[in-house]
């Protein structure tokens, strides 16, 4: 597989949905990359083929909204690569990727990536003991496995996932043993003018709200986690009470509460791997989530082709990320001189209305998320936040003394981000505290971009070959 | 109140210029180090970190032995280590033509006195039994090992700030003026810094600096390839190289196997490495895969690119600055990590008025005929 499109679009979460099937509609050629199963991304992702749906599942609107989409990219006669890993985008544009049938790329004049957003944990002690997993991970499990994380799960962190997450739990048949929550309802309170944009969506929280209510499940607000431990027959959680930075109370700690599952999410960073790659501009802003790509009002990014939607230009959500895609698409159709600049604004122009209400709701819900440094300040000195190099709060902070002044000489010096995650897990902490000394996360820098976007098997890369088929370049001098 | 006199300003705080520096400070020379990002943030921290005798220039074998055992000892003398590790090297040939090229090369290597020898395909997986079955020939030298070269960085600047060396991190140097009985360097955004000595240190950007002081000596920028993959469990031990130079390859303490050999990349002096080229990529990991076929169970979690000087004959420029007096130059020395270490003592000699125990490599060689030094 291999060939020349007009677009390639990287994801096909809504937002990459959004964009190919609009550029589809303004004749350009189009591919769309993922490497899920099908279409969906994070919010709609897919249940395998293979699984029957419970015939007594309650309704969902996610389901609903994800299988129109699936239904319109489809129809949209854009060419797609499921099970396919994007390793590489060199400018150009030329997308590099792995299959299970090995190496293949495409290339186009336009790129609009929409990979989305990784989830964020600001470490504790005991959260890389198994059985504590990611709340936006749970939502993985319960959507596409159709599991519970946990049949009596502590859910913890913040933002509009807890809700979600603790009302999935009770709808599969299992009981959160308690939500904890960072965020008090006063923080919810101030959302509350940007969540009337979205009375649908605010009125599902509502239900949720009163479902847990209902259903006797403890929520305890401006909650954290002090620690997590492994008991005879399960997890023990000891909470512990915040202040409004969400830094631990002194004498803050509660009863520990018995479990067998920690669902635990501390908001969402925009997934800017290739965007840096190719060292387009990027800013910090805590309430996107953090580092962004630079962009226009149509999505363009510093470098001409390059496109950015959805959760990866900024946290806004499933609806606004759709609506982004649109307008890139649109903006893709317009720079390849498809459609006029007419043509544009008269097409443009209900998308970005819409996209303001969403974004709104979205961007509310973001600030509920949103890091706040005192949180990466409480992590205590001998917990590790780099768990795939095991490097602790206490090394970084003596790095740091020791003069690295931004993450990557951080990372020189400690190994904090070389692991296999790339930095994904442990980047925000990390980062939140080189700024501490630095004075600020601009200052603090980010991880250089580097290939492969994602860890790529060796058998696949290398594909089936001989000796003769290494172009090997000229002897080194003697 | 006028900004104090250093004895000597080393610009560029690679393992060329942070060498010359520390040996100047202990020297008990007034040394400030200036780089415009972070020590040993360059070719000097992002290297393959092999200190090897198959990949080095013949003529320079004398000066990597020396090197090698500098990285080796490197607690005692630079304080903290960086995870160096002796081990032994095998070089493999997989056709004819190769066998050839490993017997010259050997040959060639030997005469400088590197204890290299031809040994047949059965040896050389008694001494590593991971190798694939395909190879036809190997060379063998006791004498090999590697660091992990990200520590360099922080290694020295302890050490040089323990010296008594003021350490300029962040500091871009965009000029060189003389006068009253030294050099001015202007640097991007503060206060001008003086000396009375300058040493240039600044890898592929030399060509650059050079020209501060109206000299032309053109230095041509590799982009060298590297390739780490996730951890896996212990396949190789020894570092594994081929005939032509297009391989390096080590297994370390914590399962990654780092895949190198001067594949290249795309990038230059201004931009830095900026791209992979998928082509090359495939190739140097198909040729890792071939000598050691256990790495197609791993994942590569890295590629990166790194900046590696090289001159219009290949041999290093390491002395004074023609025609320029109290102005030195160092770099460009092929396999210069490994003999990083030496080279900056021998300068520091020098400068210190030590006869250095080997010959530097004068730069005026390279100088291009039209060029006229502007100091004088
Ligand atoms: C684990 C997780 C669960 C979430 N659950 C919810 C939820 O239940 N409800 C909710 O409202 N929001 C949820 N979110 C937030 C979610 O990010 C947004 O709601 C929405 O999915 C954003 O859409 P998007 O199109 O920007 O990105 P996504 O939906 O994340 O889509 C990005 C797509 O890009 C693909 N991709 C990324 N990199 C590559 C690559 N290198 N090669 C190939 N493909 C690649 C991914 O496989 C993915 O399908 C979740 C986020 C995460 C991380
Ligand atoms: C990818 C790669 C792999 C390699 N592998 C090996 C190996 O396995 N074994 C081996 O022996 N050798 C290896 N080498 C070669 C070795 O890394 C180099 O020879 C050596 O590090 C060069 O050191 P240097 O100090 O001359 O240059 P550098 O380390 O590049 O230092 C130059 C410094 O000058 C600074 N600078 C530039 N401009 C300015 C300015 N205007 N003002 C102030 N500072 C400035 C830079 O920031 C930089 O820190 C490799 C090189 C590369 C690139």
């Amino acid at each position: 597989m291999s060939g020349a499109y007009d677009l390639i679009v990287l994801g096909a979460g809504p937002a990459g949905v959004g964009a190919a099937v609009t550029a589809r509609s303004h004749g350009l050629s189009v591919l769309v990359v993922d490497e899920n199963e099908t279409t969906g991304g994070q919010v709609y992702r897919a249940t395998p083929q293979a699984f029957a749906t419970r015939a007594d599942a309650p309704a969902n609107p996610d389901k609903k909204e994800g299988a129109g989409q699936r239904q319109s990219l489809l129809a949209s006669g854009a060419a797609v690569a499921f099970r396919h890993s994007v390793w590489q985008v060199s400018p150009g544009y030329r997308v590099d990727a792995v299959g299970q049938g090995g190496p293949v790329h495409w290339s186009a004049p336009a790129v609009i990536a929409a990979t989305g957003t990784t989830e964020r944990v600001v470490p504790f002690p005991g959260w890389t003991l198994p059985g504590v997993i990611g709340l936006a991970a749970a939502t993985i499990l319960l959507k596409s496995q159709q599991m519970l994380p946990g049949r009596r799960p502590v859910i913890a962190g913040c933002g509009p996932l807890l809700a979600a997450v603790a009302v999935a739990v009770l709808d599969g048949g299992g009981k959160p043993a308690a939500v904890l929550d960072l965020s008090g309802p006063g923080d919810w309170l101030a959302a509350l003018p940007a969540l009337a944009s979205r009375p649908d969506l605010a009125l599902r929280g509502l239900g949720w709200v009163v479902r847990l209510k209902a259903a006797g499940v403890p929520v305890h607000f401006r909650t954290g986690i002090a620690a997590v431990r492994e008991t005879a027959d399960g997890l023990a959680v000891t909470p512990c009470r915040v202040d409004a930075d969400r830094r631990p109370l002194p004498d803050g700690a509660g009863q520990d509460i018995e479990t067998d599952c920690v669902a635990v999410g501390h908001g969402l960073t925009p997934g800017t791997e290739i965007t840096r790659l190719l060292r387009a501009r990027h800013r910090f802003d805590a309430a996107l989530g953090g580092w962004v790509a630079e962009h226009d009002a149509d999505f363009r990014t510093s470098l001409p082709g390059l496109y950015v939607a959805g959760d990866g230009a900024g946290i806004s959500g499933a609806a606004a990320a759709h609506l982004q895609g649109q307008l890139a698409g649109l903006a893709v159709a317009r720079d390849l001189g498809r459609l006029g600049a007419d043509a544009h604004e008269t097409a443009a122009a209900p998308v970005r209305k819409r996209l303001a209400a969403a974004q709104r709701f979205g961007r509310a819900m973001a600030r509920l998320m949103a890091l706040r440094p005192a949180h990466a300040a409480s992590v205590a000195p001998d917990t590790v936040v780099c768990r795939c190099e095991d490097v602790t709060r206490g090394e970084i902070d003596e790095a740091v003394a020791a003069g690295a002044r931004d993450v990557n000489q951080l990372k020189a010096w400690t190994r904090c981000g070389m692991g296999p995650c790339q930095g994904r897990m442990c980047g925000e902490t990390a980062a939140s505290l080189v700024a501490e000394a630095v004075g600020s996360r601009g200052a603090a820098g980010l991880w250089t971009g580097r290939a492969p976007l994602r860890p790529v098997p060796m058998d696949l890369l290398t594909g089936d070959f001989t000796y003769a088929d290494i172009p090997l370049p000229k002897a080194a001098p003697l | 109140m006028s900004a104090p006199m250093f004895d000597v300003a080393v610009v560029g705080g690679g393992v060329m210029g942070a060498t010359t520096a520390l040996m100047l400070a202990r020297g008990g020379l007034r040394t400030v180090i200036l780089d415009r990002g972070p020590l040993c943030r360059e070719a000097s921290g992002v290297n393959a970190g092999t200190l090897t005798l198959h990949m080095t220039r013949a003529s320079l074998i004398p000066y990597a032995v020396r090197g090698h055992e500098l990285w080796l000892s490197a607690d005692q003398w630079l304080g903290r280590g960086v995870a160096a590790v002796s081990t032994e090297g095998l070089s493999l040939a997989f056709t004819p033509a190769e066998e050839e090229m490993l017997h010259a090369r050997a040959a060639a290597r030997r005469e400088y006195g590197a204890p290299i020898e031809i040994v047949p395909a059965s040896r050389a997986r008694a001494v590593e039994p991971g190798l694939s079955d395909q190879v036809r020939l190997a060379a063998y030298c006791p004498i090999d090992g590697f660091a992990s070269s990200y520590l360099t960085g922080r290694a020295y600047r302890e050490a040089l700030v323990e010296a008594g060396a003021v350490v300029r991190e962040g500091a871009a140097v965009i000029g060189v003026d003389s006068g009253d009985g030294g050099f001015s360097l202007r640097i991007a955004g503060a206060e001008p810094v003086r000396a009375r000595r300058l040493v240039l240190a600044g890898g592929v950007w030399l060509e650059e600096m050079l020209g501060w002081l109206g000299l032309r000596i053109p230095v041509k920028c590799l982009i060298n390839q590297l390739v780490v993959t996730e951890r896996l469990r212990p396949v190789m031990r020894t570092v594994l190289s081929v005939a032509n130079g297009l391989l390096s390859l080590k297994q370390f303490a914590n399962g990654t196997v780092l895949i190198g050999g001067g594949w290249q990349g795309i990038g230059d002096p201004k931009r830095g490495g900026v791209q992979t080229i998928p082509e090359n990529l495939i190739g140097n990991t198909r040729l890792a895969r071939w000598v050691i076929p256990a790495l197609a169970e791993t994942r590569v979690a890295r590629i990166w690119l790194g900046l590696e000087a090289e001159t219009a004959d290949a041999m290093p420029m390491i002395g004074a600055v023609p025609g320029v007096p109290d102005a030195f130059v160092i770099g460009s020395v092929h396999s210069g990590y490994t003999s990083g270490p030496y080279m900056g003592r021998l300068l520091a000699d020098l400068i210190l008025g030590r006869e250095p125990e080997r010959p530097l490599f004068d730069p005026s060689r390279l100088l291009e005929p039209q060029a006229a030094p502007a100091l004088t």
